[in-house]
């Protein structure tokens, strides 16, 4: 079964063109790698993927449900999450309440204007489970602000995970991480069950690869290589784009 | 240990509040006090978008009148009490809503300018528009209501009938900010881009916002029509939603009690102060400086730090004299 199709994708910025007639497809359980040098549209194509931004042309399908213009929100509730390259998390909160919120995204309680949120203990459970999974359960109560980067990109992923998603766009999840918090966001990903599809955009091959069944390569918009691990790595213009070899 | 010490002094406020009238006696100065919740209502409604939604907005002043004109209107026409109010609130309901739909398409910046319009062009109609409005000259309120037979037409009646209906404004609000709802509304202030990558509808949210803040502004109109039993366009004026906006900053937005120090500082300063001083603006304007200088976040979170601070330093002090008179009996 197919969880992502997308067909002739393009998106153009005043007379710059991001992203052009970018097709490829993702099946269900699979771990997909996009890479590509800067600016070549790889989070651009997220965010016209999660519907942040409206594409000029072209298609997008989600587990066979067209979803091209569906508003960004509806895509949550038809199970597909992200992360963000750069952190964007509430940082005044404490990063038990930063998962409330993602848990509350989907459920009608977001509009109980009456009752206290503290009092909500289903809630607060299926939160520390989620935080639980990430390894974050015993600073729950931690204030965001006062915590290192690596746990933030933690709740990052976290966040996206509590919400069940059948698809999860990660955003460089490994990015500024040292090499111990890498490891750890490694064991995280490869811990997520095959029941969701995972896309990734990342840089650091040394982790990436090891994660990714296939892998498509963007450059300059452009879908230009995309395969298993071996052949896109093994492929010259790879090399050539990419790893500058 | 501290809910206990939070409910108490919670009691003790609200006995402190009720038995106000007992202890003040003079009608001027219980008559102040009545004018300070009906500012602090205002500020509260206007707190919600300014402290807990990041929308700020210049135009409150027209949703505090326009609901007072609709009620005076009605009442001038020779209708009753009941039926003024409960259109006065539906007619802030629909402006706040038409506020929501023009103000939403901005944040920011932008925000505040549309509701800086919206609320010139209600000051404009109620100044410019006098067949309707009476213009300058305002309307007058003939009688205050007497619900279930309690007279409101004193000051003492009046100022429990006004605190009656600020501690349900309060309560509103404390239940709202701390419920689903007020998280969400937190975020959006936050993150709208996440909000919605989260599944939030980040503008409806935004528009009940502003429709639960336009109604408390709404109500504290009426509470203020039905004080002075006048309404000019002067209460739709720039200066109004400015000054609203100085209690919520100079108090601290995005707590509930920053709102009603602000009110009850400006009320205070306009009202008592200038008896004494002639340029109390100059004064008021020192204070609001000194406030922004030294407590950027407003006077109730700023004097909260500022007590946890100083906690800190004498608790640091103390610890510091035990170590020394610790290391003094080591040494003997």
């Amino acid at each position: 079964m197919t969880a992502l199709e997308i067909k002739g994708l393009s998106k153009s910025f005043g007379g710059l063109r991001v992203t052009r007639d970018v097709s490829f497809t993702v099946a269900a359980g699979e771990r997909r790698l996009i890479i590509g040098p800067n600016g070549a549209g790889k989070t651009t194509l997220f965010n016209l993927i999660t519907g942040e931004l409206v594409p000029d042309r072209g298609s997008i399908k989600l587990f066979g449900h067209d979803i091209s213009t569906v508003p960004c929100r509806r895509r949550a509730h038809l199970g597909m999450a992200r992360t963000y390259q750069i952190i964007t998390l509430f940082s005044r909160e404490t990063i038990l309440r930063n998962i409330m919120l993602a848990l509350l995204g989907l459920s009608p309680l977001r509009w109980n204007a009456v009752s206290n949120l503290g009092s909500q203990h289903g809630l607060v459970e299926r939160a520390r489970a989620v935080l639980a999974r990430v390894g974050l359960d015993h600073i729950a109560e931690r204030r965001l602000g006062e915590t290192s980067y690596g746990e933030r990109r933690r709740v990052e992923i976290a966040m996206a995970l509590a919400q069940n998603p059948k698809l999860l766009l990660l955003d460089e999840p490994f990015a500024g991480l040292s090499v111990d918090e890498r490891h750890d966001v490694q064991k995280l990903l490869l811990a997520i069950p095959r029941e969701v599809t995972v896309v990734m955009i990342e840089h650091n091959m040394d982790v990436a690869l090891g994660l990714a069944d296939r892998i498509t390569l963007l450059h300059l918009g452009e879908v230009i290589v995309e395969g298993t691990r071996a052949a896109v790595v093994a492929d010259p213009r790879t090399r050539e784009v990419y790893l500058g070899v | 240990m501290r809910d206990r010490s939070n409910q108490m002094t919670v009691g003790l406020t609200l006995l402190l509040l009720l038995s106000l009238p007992l202890w003040i006696g003079n009608s001027y100065y219980i008559n102040i006090a009545s004018q300070i919740l009906i500012w602090a209502i205002l500020a509260l409604g206007l707190n919600l978008l300014v402290g807990y939604a990041g929308l700020t907005s210049l135009g409150h002043a027209g949703l505090f009148a326009i609901g007072g004109y609709a009620a005076a209107m009605l009442l001038a026409a020779g209708f009753g009490h009941v039926l003024a109010v409960l259109v006065a609130l539906i007619v802030t309901l629909v402006a706040s809503a038409l506020f929501a739909v023009l103000a939403l398409r901005a944040t920011g910046i932008g925000f505040l300018m549309i509701t800086l319009a919206m609320g010139q062009i209600l000051w404009g109609i109620a100044y410019r528009w006098a067949s309707l409005t009476n213009g300058d000259n305002g309307i007058a309120v003939a009688s205050r209501p007497a619900p279930f037979g309690l007279s409101l037409a004193h000051a003492s009646g009046f100022y429990y009938a006004t605190l009656f209906v600020f501690l349900l404004a309060l309560a509103s609000m404390a239940l709202l900010v701390r419920s689903p709802f007020g998280a969400s509304l937190a975020g959006t202030r936050d993150q709208a881009r996440r909000m919605t990558a989260l599944g939030y509808n980040v503008w409806l949210i935004r528009f009940l916002a502003v429709l639960f803040s336009g109604f408390w502004s709404g109500v504290a109109g009426l509470l203020f029509i039905y004080y002075n039993q006048f309404i000019s366009p002067q209460v739709a004026a720039l200066t109004t939603s400015a000054e609203a906006l100085l209690m919520v900053i100079s108090g601290g937005s995005g707590t509930l009690l920053g709102p009603i120090v602000g009110a009850a500082i400006v009320v205070i300063m306009k009202n008592v102060v200038s008896a004494y001083i002639e340029r109390w603006n100059l004064v008021l304007g020192v204070i609001f400086i000194l406030i922004i200088s030294f407590m950027p976040e407003g006077l109730v979170p700023g004097s909260v730090r500022l007590w946890r601070l100083a906690r800190q330093v004498l608790s640091g002090k103390r610890a510091g004299a035990g170590r020394a008179a610790e290391q003094l009996k080591a040494s003997r």
